[in-house]
């Protein structure tokens, strides 16, 4: 349908004369790959701004905004960000195109949190083969932490296997006996939550779980699928939904009374957009897992940290929506991306970009939760892999226990 | 047995859905004679507008009928501009524009008003309906509100000026134009009347479905299901055909193991399909003599 549409955002026309700054001494040090000299560094994006998945759009012009903002501070290393983004529509073909042209025609010096584990899926042998970094891809697959067959691939975020094992811990250190019902959006994304949940379970997966139900991301509603797990008896639900199914559901199991054990994706935790629309009285005593501060959240409202962040949207991006937690995870991705190329210093190879990636010890980014570190080495290309369970109340997501880190190397 | 009963009672809720915007389907079908792909999305864009106003401040009932008003302007306005110089396109022409159509309104609402989901108050409430936690006074508000308007639609088009020239020239371009009715105007008329049924029908759905750009894409599928299979030239039939869809979809769902759940969407399209090649007509529509 709107094919050929490109939504260009360049962070900073690139109109720098270079015999300005090619002055310097330290010259004889600095090393580039294409994408990168003294005055620029080219970073390409893929992201689907239309099409089915366009509510993630708001990740890439967030992190557009980002580089604008450190643009205006100066740049890194005294180089701008030319931030190009493209938008593949959550297509896998258009975003092999995409990726193509950034690399080949834009000459960019890596592709930064392409979104989609189909997209990532497509372009993953195509950034690989031609030795460009794939780095902090935007999805929750388990399968971008595999630096032996993909060394220029990197994820970012907890993966949704890792993050479905720590609630089967939870169940079975706080509700042995639970019976458990499933519900599942039919995808990757919901089966990857399904495997990782009977993986953390264990033997015990075939007699705990008694009903196993599947939605498709197409239906209207899900209220008969509710009406059938209620049926089922189970006193525990795992639902592996995204937002808008996570928030009806929360709103039908309220209007049901059926009042089990609920537990619910770290996708679907937002405040202003999911915990709200469904009704804060419907949704107490829910249990999910976070790594990121919820922009929405007003306990965070005095964090020096946050208060950065709310400064930045109020300045870049005002009138944004601060409940879309896309707003929070592209800054703290972009800021990521930024703390890794400060660390490359003047040497801008693609390889040296990886190392460094791979170099990040105990890095903080100013969203996500007190005590999540950024941790890669090169054989760990999972940055954040820490997540703390929380529980809803009143009006917020109360964090309790230690920070949570899913132990397996897989 | 209980669990039969249940998934009937949230079918009949789920189909009050789908009856409601099977009606603004119908209601264009009528008018033109074609099938508005784009119907849901301006049903959601005028959601949009009803919660944009309610923003604002405007009370509940006000914002419903300005909104009333603004999609049956927006409806006439669409038909002038886009769809009137397409009147003598071959029916491809008009299946694009109207794909057209939904890329934009779609693309444009969620620029405006952005993708996450947004809370629709509802004036029913959604405390239980008698009793029954499965039907909410909401959704059996909206089900009062598809029969009285049904009812309100029956009586237009068969005792009112307006409604029996609207079926003259749907039914008799030709002899309704020689005896004075303005053909070209009672299109537009109709356009306007599906858009604000629509816009009925997406501020009923909201409050159950939530609001956000996407919430129109499979309603309108279950949509077409519902108003081919009580036929499309029949507001009551389309009603029936909602109820229908939304009950048997439930009982598939549940009844049929390992198919149901997978294949809920394909058993509307099939359904579709098996109306169409059995009885084109559908459930209570009547045959359509076309002289050539």
């Amino acid at each position: 349908m709107l094919a050929g549409q490109k939504l260009r955002i360049v962070a900073m026309s690139t109109v720098v004369a270079a015999f300005a700054v090619t002055s310097g001494s330290a010259l004889a040090q600095k090393k580039y790959d294409p994408g990168a000299s003294d005055t620029e560094i080219k970073i390409g994006n893929i992201m689907p701004y239309s099409g089915p998945a366009s509510a993630y759009g708001i990740i890439g012009k967030a992190q557009a905004a980002y580089f604008q903002m450190i643009n205006e501070k100066g740049g890194i290393n005294g180089r701008k960000v030319n931030f190009i983004s493209y938008d593949d529509a959550y297509s896998p073909p258009k975003a092999v195109e995409h990726a193509r042209k950034l690399v080949e025609s834009d000459e960019v010096l890596l592709i930064f949190s392409p979104l989609g584990t189909p997209s990532n899926t497509a372009i993953q042998k195509y950034m690989n083969a031609k030795k460009v970094p794939q780095l902090f891809v935007a999805t929750g697959a388990a399968k971008w932490n595999d630096p032996k067959h993909f060394p220029w691939t990197m994820g970012w975020q907890p993966n949704y296997q890792d993050e479905a094992r720590i609630y089967a811990k939870y169940v079975l250190a706080n509700k042995p006996g639970a019976k458990i019902a499933v519900l599942y959006q039919n995808d990757d994304f919901g089966k990857d939550y399904v495997k990782g949940f009977k993986e953390g379970l264990g033997d015990k997966a075939k007699s705990m779980i008694i009903v196993e139900e599947s939605y498709e991301l197409s239906e209207p509603t899900i209220d008969s699928h509710i009406v059938k797990l209620k049926a089922s008896g189970a006193d525990t639900l795992l639902n592996f939904t995204t937002p808008k199914f996570a928030a009806q559901t929360i709103k039908k199991m309220g209007e049901l009374e059926w009042k089990p054990l609920h537990i619910i994706t770290n996708v679907s935790v937002s405040v202003g957009a999911v915990m709200k629309p469904a009704g804060f009285e419907y949704g107490q005593g829910i249990l999910s897992a976070a790594y990121l501060k919820d922009g929405a959240d007003p306990q965070w409202n005095d964090d020096p940290d946050m208060k950065k962040w709310i400064a930045f949207i109020d300045k870049y991006m005002p009138g944004a929506n601060k409940a879309d937690s896309g707003l929070v995870f592209g800054y703290g991705s972009a800021q990521t991306l930024h703390k890794v190329l400060e660390m490359a210093g003047d040497n801008l190879t693609r390889a040296n970009v990886m190392k460094q990636a791979a170099s990040l010890k105990d890095f903080k980014t100013d969203v996500a939760l007190p005590g999540i570190l950024i941790n890669t080495s090169a054989t760990d290309f999972a940055p954040i892999q820490q997540v703390k369970m929380m529980r809803f109340k009143g009006e917020k997501w109360e964090l309790f226990g230690d920070v949570i880190s899913s132990d397996a190397k897989h | 047995m209980e669990l039969f009963i249940n998934q009937v009672l949230a079918g009949i809720s789920t189909g009050a859905i789908y009856a409601c915007m099977a009606l603004a389907i119908v209601m264009i079908f009528q008018a033109i004679d074609h099938l508005n792909f784009a119907q849901g999305e301006m049903a959601m864009f005028a959601t949009f507008i009803a919660w944009q106003l309610m923003q604002w401040g405007v009370p509940y009932w006000w914002a419903f009928l300005l909104t009333l008003a603004i999609s049956f302007a927006g409806g006439v306005i669409i038909e002038r501009l886009l769809f009137k110089p397409l009147a003598k396109a071959p029916i491809l022409t008009n299946v694009a524009g109207f794909i057209a159509l939904f890329a934009i309104i779609n693309s444009v609402a969620g620029l405006i008003w952005d993708f996450t989901i947004k809370q629709f108050p509802t004036p029913f409430g959604s405390s239980p309906f008698l009793g029954s936690q499965l039907i909410s006074t909401h959704q059996a508000g909206m089900i009062g509100v598809t029969l009285a308007l049904l009812i309100a639609l029956f009586l237009f088009f068969r005792f009112t000026r307006i409604g029996l020239a609207m079926r003259a020239a749907a039914a008799m371009p030709e002899s309704a134009r020689l005896v004075g009715i303005n053909t070209g105007w009672m299109v537009a008329l109709g356009w306007g009347m599906a858009s604000a049924i629509g816009a009925i029908a997406g501020i009923l759905i909201a409050p159950v479905v939530f609001l956000e750009p996407n919430m129109m894409g499979g309603v309108l599928i279950y949509g077409f299901a519902a108003a081919v299979l009580g036929g499309l030239t029949s507001p009551l039939g389309s009603v029936i055909g909602g109820f229908l869809v939304g009950i048997f979809e439930n009982l598939v769902g549940t009844y049929i193991p390992g198919v149901g759940n997978e294949l809920k969407l394909p058993i509307a399209l099939a359904l579709i399909v098996i109306v169409l090649v059995v009885k084109p007509t559908g459930l209570m529509g009547h045959t359509v003599v076309k002289r050539v």
